[in-house]
């Protein structure tokens, strides 16, 4: 992101405020364009504009306004949005949230340049997703599939494993795609302790190598984060559409996004939203998110996994209730489990993949799929509930089915959801669920067919 | 021409100056790309537009170009099948000319120039037509009959019509005054369609969901609107219901949702076939797709845009419905435009003008006596998508939808939650158009349609009280009866108000069926109430029938008939020496 020679310079600033720096007078200036400034000590820092007028123009500066002065700063417009070089020497990189490499590898060599906004894909040029993507988690691949081409975000609380998930997700499905699949991964905000957790986990796997890192640190400018996801799904999209990889991109954490947001929306003095976001929200989430899916007729696709910490464990916050509209699904994290000691505390009651049913089934994972999942679902919704009443009323007046299903639910929980760090394969948790069932009577599994129940169940045990 | 120069770029709002003479709502070009702009407001010698493409890259001083009329519909056939965005381009043109992903300043028209429809006259040289008659049809589709009607604003002597091969721009005929008739016609979008008369809806659209038929009905000519929070299955219901319900023409609005939702449409429409005519579902439906991700302002137009083609084939004398999914995302462009223009906000940010805007969407809803001869009956039934933030449903949108829409079906997070779909509450739901739908049921169904309908409600009903006894002292405290009662409400919800999207005999629940389900299980209720006293429970709630009452959603539609009678037949004469 350097000046081009051509540009021309300004060193008309009236007001600067936050991250935000009013000019007048560039008559030639449009909307949305990229722009460098350059402070009197000759320190460079890149910004865009957000809003033209006759008489004033607005640039949002993204490593923050400080050091900038009205008088000694020049502003360069350089005609053009804001850009990223792409290329294939990308693989194994890390850069920082505005797209500068932090691996200390030096500058890649661009192959094309493309805006970081995107375009929005027609929608009849949409392929309808309907391949599975392996995460080796099974209270992800059988409870609640992700879709190559689907948007998934992880809802988490304070405290959770999010990040560990994440890491146990990307480097397990690189695995179990033989690397066939590539994983971008964008970190806004995340604190120098997960910086090196992240890097260290992605080397010593080797996941390294079938993967690009964008990491803003907490301690980075805050405005940088608007531009780390669109520069990972840009990159994701160049690997997906023009080398037709699949592509999974995980975003975390999409809350530091929206309060990046926020702080410029708020500078700007605009009318605010629930809880001080602004009112367009809802439309800057999708513009991302929606970034995700499969092109007709081509190789290639992008998967989301982006992860949101849902503040005070509230899932009716703003981001987070934004993003679950917006996105196909979500999985979320249970303090509760969590406090059992079981990892990953993936709570299956409130979690969806609304793509599931395009991935699984017969030649997809195996044809009793959709129905085990329902079955499980529902002894351990109905078995949760007794485990609610039973702490009233205490166990004495329960029935010898209401008993069983809460031996379900033990160890549905203990070994089901805690799977560990040991990945199994669609196979293996089927094969473990039907091991489940076989605590129930027969005549309680009225959401599995006879002829599956004939196949792979084992009869109640004693 | 009028031709202004931009002063000023904020997102979607654009300010323009020199613009004297121009009116509210006018269409604009907007800058050297001409990107399609209408005039919301004009303050002294400014004007703001809003922009139905991105922004970007525009300068001040770039030209605004006015286009001399306001934004107007293109209607005639070829619609049907096709896929729209927000302001009416054909997205499969747009994708030839722009490749995968929509580009800026692209265009394309809404009716193909190039085809030839046959025209047959129906009216005949020296008839006198005026807006709304009918003159002739062209077979749009194997089951739709295209009528072509006298636009507005034309009156006269018919002097040349004739059949033949046309294009929408050749004319079909000729008045007396020089007119001349197109199968093309213009509207604005936000002038409701004008009709003889607004009837009474007396009709039900058959959903072949049983939450929707037996519970909640809503009449063709009726709205209803399905607020719900994430997750709770408001896209499924709603293509549900486009898959499914006996519209004639379905319009399907995706406005500002999922990109990979709209996909899905366009993918199992075409596969899916109409139960009554047998044709492809897509050759009824029109879409309009204004994903989340594409211009926010032309998501507010695509409202507009559905309701039209709407009302225009309800003109003909169909019975068209309308799904707009979700009308939230609507009203957040309304706030989003309604911020950058600095207006001062009502509630939650919304401008003051959302409620009269909501009404004036679904006042469009209703079943109509059609303007001109033939007599024609049509009706528009619209079914709003709401999407309450965090579920609560006291925020303004569902609130003064509400107000408006006569059926109310609202979602529940925990019914999704334990995988009941579609996730209707049944106690909080309701239906204004039961009264009017009354004499339909009685005379097609039988009088104990509705009978049934409240016995089933009335065991819900006390299912949800005997539950917060249950929770309090268990169920082992309950009476016998009680017992029973719980378990025949565990079959209504299971068994009968679940439904499975998915599967193939499930999916769609002929009326017959579901008047069938019902009194199989209260045959059974009553048979096993006659014997409680003189059977324990325990030994009832073992009996095979509760298994079979499972499956009975899965009798194939071939054998309602053969299957069911004698099943009820079982089940009423269920014995005490059965039980043992």
């Amino acid at each position: 992101m350097n000046a081009p020679l051509y540009a021309k310079a300004y060193q008309t600033i009236t007001d600067i405020k936050g991250p935000l720096v009013f000019l007048r007078g560039a008559p030639e200036v449009r909307y949305g364009e990229r722009v460098t400034l350059v402070d009197s000590l000759g320190n460079k820092k890149s910004g865009q504009v957000l809003e033209v007028g006759e008489d004033s123009i607005v640039v949002q500066v993204f490593e923050g306004s400080d050091g900038l002065d009205k008088k000694g700063t020049a502003v360069f417009f350089s005609g053009d949005v804001v850009k990223l070089g792409l290329s294939e020497e990308m693989l194994g990189r890390v850069f920082d949230g505005s797209g500068k490499p932090r691996d200390g590898l030096g500058e890649i060599f661009p192959e094309v340049e493309r805006p970081i906004t995107g375009s929005p894909l027609n929608p009849v040029c949409r392929q309808q997703p309907f391949q599975y993507i392996e995460t080796g988690i099974s209270s992800i691949d059988l409870m609640n599939t992700l879709v190559k081409g689907q948007k998934l975000p992880i809802f988490t609380g304070a405290g959770l494993p999010a990040n560990r998930v994440a890491v146990q997700i990307a480097r397990q499905v690189i695995r179990q795609s033989q690397e066939e699949l590539i994983v971008v991964f964008a970190g806004m905000g995340i604190t120098s302790r997960e910086y090196n957790y992240f890097y260290q986990e992605f080397q010593k796997s080797g996941a390294l190598a079938n993967a690009v890192l964008f990491l803003n640190l907490a301690d980075d400018p805050t405005i940088e984060r608007i531009l780390t996801p669109r520069l990972a799904l840009t990159t994701a999209e160049y690997f997906a559409f023009d080398r037709g990889r699949d592509v999974l991109v995980i975003l975390t954490d999409m809350l530091n996004y929206a309060n990046a947001l926020r702080e410029i929306s708020s500078a700007r003095e605009e009318i605010p939203g629930r809880r001080g976001y602004p009112g367009y929200l809802y439309t800057d989430l999708a513009t991302n998110y929606e970034r995700a899916g499969i092109i007709q007729g081509q190789k290639g696709s992008v998967t989301q996994l982006p992860i949101v910490t849902m503040p005070n464990d509230d899932i009716t916050h703003p981001v987070i209730d934004l993003t679950g509209y917006i996105t196909e699904g979500q999985i979320i994290l249970s303090r509760d489990l969590d406090r059992k000691g079981i990892y990953p505390p993936i709570d299956p009651l409130p979690s969806l993949s609304r793509l599931m049913n395009l991935g699984i089934g017969p030649g997809k994972t195996r044809a009793d799929h959709r129905q085990v999942q329902d079955q499980l679902y529902a002894l351990y919704a109905q078995g949760k509930e007794l485990e609610k009443l039973t702490a009233i009323i205490g166990s004495a007046g329960l029935g010898e089915t209401e008993r069983r299903i809460l031996r379900f639910v033990e160890r549905f929980e203990r070994e089901f959801i805690n799977q560990g760090e040991q990945p199994r394969t669609i196979q293996e948790s089927l094969a473990l669920a039907w091991d489940l069932l076989s605590e129930i009577p027969r005549a309680e599994l009225r959401r599995v067919e006879d002829k599956y129940i004939d196949q792979y169940w084992r009869g109640a045990r004693p | 021409m009028i031709v202004g120069r931009i002063t000023r770029i904020s997102g979607p709002v654009v300010t323009a100056r020199g613009m004297e003479g121009i009116k509210i709502r006018d269409m604009v070009r907007v800058g050297e790309l001409g990107l399609v702009g209408e005039v919301i407001e004009v303050k002294g010698d400014l004007v703001s537009i809003q922009v139905y493409e991105e922004t970007d890259g525009l300068r001040v001083g770039e030209p605004v170009q006015s286009e001399g009329r306001p934004f107007l519909a293109e209607l005639g056939p070829g619609l049907l099948g096709t896929i729209y965005d927000g302001i009416q381009r054909p997205l499969e043109v747009i994708r030839d000319q722009t490749g995968v992903f929509l580009a800026r300043g692209a265009s394309g028209d809404p009716l193909n120039r190039s085809k030839r429809w046959h025209f047959v006259p129906t009216a005949q040289i020296g008839d006198h037509v005026a807006y709304g008659d009918v003159v002739g049809w062209v077979q749009e589709t194997p089951a739709i009959t295209h009528k072509i009607m006298v636009p507005e604003g034309i009156r006269g002597r018919i002097v040349a019509i004739a059949e033949g091969d046309y294009t929408v721009d050749e004319p079909i005929a000729e008045l007396d005054t020089g007119q001349k008739l197109y199968m093309k016609q213009l509207w604005p979008i936000r002038r409701p369609r004008p009709s003889a008369q607004k009837i009474a809806p007396a009709l039900p659209l058959i959903t072949g969901q049983r939450i929707f038929d037996v519970f909640f009905p809503v009449p063709k000519g009726g709205s209803a609107i399905v607020p719900g929070p994430f997750g709770s299955g408001k896209t499924v219901t709603q293509q549900a219901l486009a898959k499914w319900s006996d519209a004639d023409i379905v319009v399907y609005i995706g406005c500002g949702e999922r990109g990979n939702e709209m996909t899905e449409v366009l993918t199992e429409f075409p596969r899916l076939e109409d139960p009554r005519t047998g044709q492809p579902l897509m050759r009824r439906t029109v879409l309009i797709a204004n994903t989340s991700n594409m211009p926010v302002a032309a998501r507010e137009t695509s409202i507009y845009m559905g309701i039209t083609i709407a009302e225009y084939y309800r003109d003909m004398g169909y019975d068209v419905a309308l799904m707009a999914d979700s009308t939230s995302r609507w009203a957040e462009a309304l706030r989003e435009i309604s911020g950058r223009l600095e207006e001062m906000p009502g509630e939650e940010g919304y401008p003051p003008y959302l409620a009269s805007r909501i009404a004036e969407f679904y006042e469009r809803a209703g079943r109509v006596i059609c303007l001109g001869s033939p007599h024609r009956e049509g009706s528009v039934t619209v079914i709003g998508a709401v999407s309450p933030p965090g579920g609560d449903f006291s925020e303004p949108v569902t609130q003064n939808s509400l107000r408006i829409a006569g059926a109310f079906w609202g979602l529940d997070a925990r019914l999704a939650y334990s995988r009941h779909f579609p996730a209707i509450n049944w106690l909080t739901s309701y239906s204004l158009y039961l009264d009017v739908l009354q004499d339909w049921y009685i005379r097609h169904l039988g009088a104990d349609f509705l009978a049934m309908r409240r016995e089933l409600l009335e065991i819900l009903q006390k299912e949800d009280e005997l539950k917060k006894i249950v929770q309090l002292v268990g169920r082992e405290s309950l009476s016998e009866p009680d017992k029973l009662l719980l378990d025949i409400a565990r079959t209504i919800r299971d068994d009968f108000l679940r439904q499975n999207a998915f599967h193939e005999i499930d999916a769609f629940c002929p009326l017959k069926k579901q008047y069938y389900m019902m009194q199989a299980i209260l045959t059974f209720y009553k048979a096993c109430q006659r014997l409680v006293g003189t059977v324990p429970y325990d030994e009832l709630a073992k009996l095979p029938e509760w298994e079979q009452l499972s499956k009975m959603r899965y009798v194939p539609n071939e054998q309602i008939g053969s299957f069911f009678p004698k099943f009820i037949q079982e089940l009423s004469t269920l014995s005490k020496e059965a039980v043992r």
